[in-house]
């Protein structure tokens, strides 16, 4: 009886988690306007999300929004990677210090972020556009990049870059050829950590993104919810987005699984 | 300088960090070929000299050559030595061929010569057939061979091995030792072995260079070390001894266990202050006679395998350790013989203690770090340099810390038969000498105390 409510519980659980997801998923296969109208299974909505035309907007929204995650986490992981070997190498007060100042901005509110890169953007008289964004989101992408790789040094054998330099390696070379395979795995993961919070940022979007036009998704699922109802189209925009992290971290989990038991073997 | 004939001479190297003085004015010379143990315990500073050999350190002061050629500022990658970590360091992601593969890669060396070379190196560690496996599935033992491999097969002039062997189990350890020494023979480069273990350093080595405290004590071979030690600390630190205060009466003449000893050492002076140093397998013991030097009580018998290992005690509370096939009971009396040529007199490093300081006032002194209260002193008017002797059995000892004048930690502990000897190090980084009946664990954390009675100030 006590199995019966603990699992009883974990279900409910799941389900109020993923209640609301898997009703637009639902909803994306049929063509009302409305959300809650079931007017027959159709992929009329997959269709013209993708037609262009009148969701132009929409499209290019994507495209940007893309672009920009991609710029970002590219940019954040290399910089990010690079810190963190520096943090590494410090120690005592100076290593405590630099950590700290690292989880600084994580902890800050974004909105606070946002608002102090408006004011230096304007006080520096840099147009608002595509670079402002950008550099905001590797400006909050990076310090989740030295978490991530952070680890992976610690777990490092110290004399492993020693032994490269001993071999004959230069320090670039012991860089190329040994610390960065052995940091790899924390650098893929902070890659994507800094893809996702990247898409998924609004506050900081909102501030440096300026009054040139430019929309992101997040962006322009605000203003469109502000014009009255949402864009049906969002459903099957929801929809692919939820899926396609469902199987990247599938994929990852098994991996990294994989892993697992190629080492216990 | 190019036609020398050392192929590394270390010259006065000292290094510190932050304050504390890691090595201490250290010279090296090693000859081509040879195998070279730098022997000490942890903390001497070996490991230390060892980076600096292979430019993972550099030194504050001194001068470093490898083949005649004065590399001191040359970076780690450019130098002609190889070295072998002690926990291996193999590179993780890479199989063992190209962790073995890595610095002949790295010189571009042709695919076919590589792959000849990493067999060759492979057979010459005993793991062939080894090549693509992952470095992680392997053993401790396999990854130190393969560790081995990738240095060696650079042929560096020097390879430079930190106690390769330390993580190692005893079979394991004693098999790869063999090993060793075989492969040294073979390569004919010269071997830097760095260790704590004395035994591991006597089996191997050419050479034995005992640190202590950041500083060379004896440089010789394990015979010469083993028979000869220069002082207590090597003679304590090199197999078991029975390490006495003696007075060297005249030459071949010395004292102690208020008896007298017909040596075979001289040149000391006469009525000078000496440590003997007699080694357990010398001492004859039998069952009490006439014939033998000396009596005592056994105190206590152990089965070491070969031999067995005894304490007896003198009628004059001397504690002594005798090793001999053959076992005597407990409480049995029994009698000694030590042959002349098995006392082995060394001079003593000191007599007492001498701190160095500065005069306060008339009833105050500042030394090792702090003001202590002394007798009254004639004619001061402060800040007068001073030298202040204490004896060793003048310096009292304290559990705790509180109640002492000074704090310090027991750093090097040395039976004396019937006292033991103390090295203690204040919290300035001074040594104080204790002579105790008290035990102390190495690393204690003591009070120090002094009697203004004691203290003998001297105006320098």
């Amino acid at each position: 009886m006590k199995r019966f409510f603990a699992q009883a519980y974990l279900w409910l659980l799941l389900a109020m988690l993923y209640a609301p997801i898997l009703i637009i998923a639902v909803f994306s296969f049929t063509e009302a306007k409305v959300l809650g109208n079931w007017t027959g299974f159709s992929t009329k909505l997959y269709t013209s999300l993708f037609s262009g035309g009148v969701h132009h907007s929409l499209l290019s929204a994507i495209e940007n929004t893309l672009i920009i995650a991609f710029v970002a986490a590219a940019a954040s992981t290399m910089l990010g990677s690079v810190a963190a070997v520096g943090i590494h190498k410090l120690y005592g007060r100076k290593k405590m210090v630099m950590n700290t100042l690292n989880n600084l901005p994580m902890l800050n509110p974004d909105i606070i972020t946002g608002i102090s890169l408006f004011l230096l953007f304007v006080s520096i008289g840099v147009t608002q556009g595509y670079t402002t964004v950008i550099l905001a989101h590797i400006t909050f992408c990076t310090p989740y990049v030295v978490l991530c790789v952070l680890p992976r040094l610690q777990q490092m054998n110290p004399n492993i870059y020693e032994a490269a330099l001993d071999l004959g390696a230069t320090p670039a070379q012991a860089l190329r050829k040994v610390i960065i395979p052995e940091i790899k795995p924390g650098m893929i993961s902070g890659f994507i950590l800094a893809f996702t919070l990247s898409i998924d940022d609004f506050a900081v979007t909102i501030f440096t993104i300026g009054t040139e036009g430019l929309e992101t998704l997040s962006t322009y699922i605000y203003a469109d919810a502000r014009k009255g109802g949402l864009t049906p189209e969002l459903r099957p925009l929801s929809t692919i987005i939820f899926v396609t992290v469902l199987v990247l971290l599938i994929v990852i989990n098994v991996r990294s699984q994989r892993a697992k038991n190629n080492k216990q073997a | 300088m190019k036609d020398s004939n050392f192929i590394i001479e270390l010259s006065h190297i000292s290094k510190s960090f932050d304050d504390k003085q890691v090595l201490d004015d250290v010279s090296l010379f090693v000859k081509k070929g040879e195998f070279v143990t730098i022997l000490g315990p942890s903390g001497c500073g070996k490991t230390t000299l060892l980076r600096i050999l292979a430019g993972f350190g550099t030194a504050n002061k001194g001068e470093i050559k490898i083949a005649g050629e004065d590399i001191t500022m040359v970076p780690p990658h450019e130098r002609p030595v190889n070295t072998v970590f002690q926990r291996y360091a193999l590179f993780p992601h890479l199989n063992v061929y190209d962790n073995i593969a890595f610095g002949l890669k790295l010189k571009k060396v042709k695919e076919d010569e590589i792959e000849a070379r990493v067999r060759k190196a492979l057979k010459m560690v005993g793991m062939t057939d080894y090549e693509w496996r992952d470095v992680n599935s392997l053993s401790g033992g396999q990854q130190q061979r393969v560790a081995i491999a990738r240095a060696i097969i650079n042929r560096p002039q020097v390879l430079l091995l930190d106690e390769p062997l330390a993580a190692l189990d005893l079979k394991m350890r004693k098999d790869m030792q063999m090993e060793l020494k075989d492969m040294h023979k073979t390569l004919g480069i010269t071997f830097i072995y760095v260790t704590h273990d004395q035994e591991e350093a006597l089996t191997l080595s050419d050479t034995i260079v005992v640190m202590s405290e950041g500083r060379v004590q004896q440089i010789g071979t394990p015979t010469d070390i083993y028979n000869e030690p220069v002082n207590s600390f090597v003679a304590d630190f090199i197999g078991e001894s029975n390490i006495l205060n003696g007075i060297m009466v005249h030459d071949r003449l010395v004292r102690f266990m208020n008896r007298d000893f017909e040596c075979v050492d001289a040149g000391f002076g006469e009525n000078a202050p000496v440590d003997v140093v007699i080694r357990p397998e010398d001492v004859y013991i039998m069952a009490k006679c006439a014939s033998g030097m000396f009596e005592g009580v056994v105190q206590s018998c152990i089965f070491k395998g070969v031999h067995y290992e005894m304490i007896v005690l003198t009628p004059d509370g001397y504690e002594i350790m005798i090793q001999d096939y053959n076992a005597f009971e407990v409480g049995q009396e029994v009698s000694l013989i030590v042959k002349p040529s098995d006392i082995h007199v060394m001079q003593k490093e000191r007599i007492t203690n001498t701190f160095e300081g500065t005069m306060v006032d008339a009833t105050h002194i500042n030394i090792l770090g702090t003001q202590l209260v002394c007798n009254e002193q004639p004619d001061v008017t402060g800040g007068e340099k001073i030298e202040v002797e204490v004896d060793f059995d003048k310096i009292e000892l304290m559990d705790n810390k509180e109640d002492g004048m000074l704090v310090g930690d027991v750093r090097f502990i040395l039976y004396k038969g019937d006292h033991y000897h103390l090295t203690v190090r204040t919290e300035g980084g001074d040594n104080i000498y204790v002579d105790t009946h008290d035990v102390w664990d190495d690393r204690d954390i003591v009070g120090v105390k002094i009697q203004p009675d004691d203290m003998r100030i001297k105006r320098v």
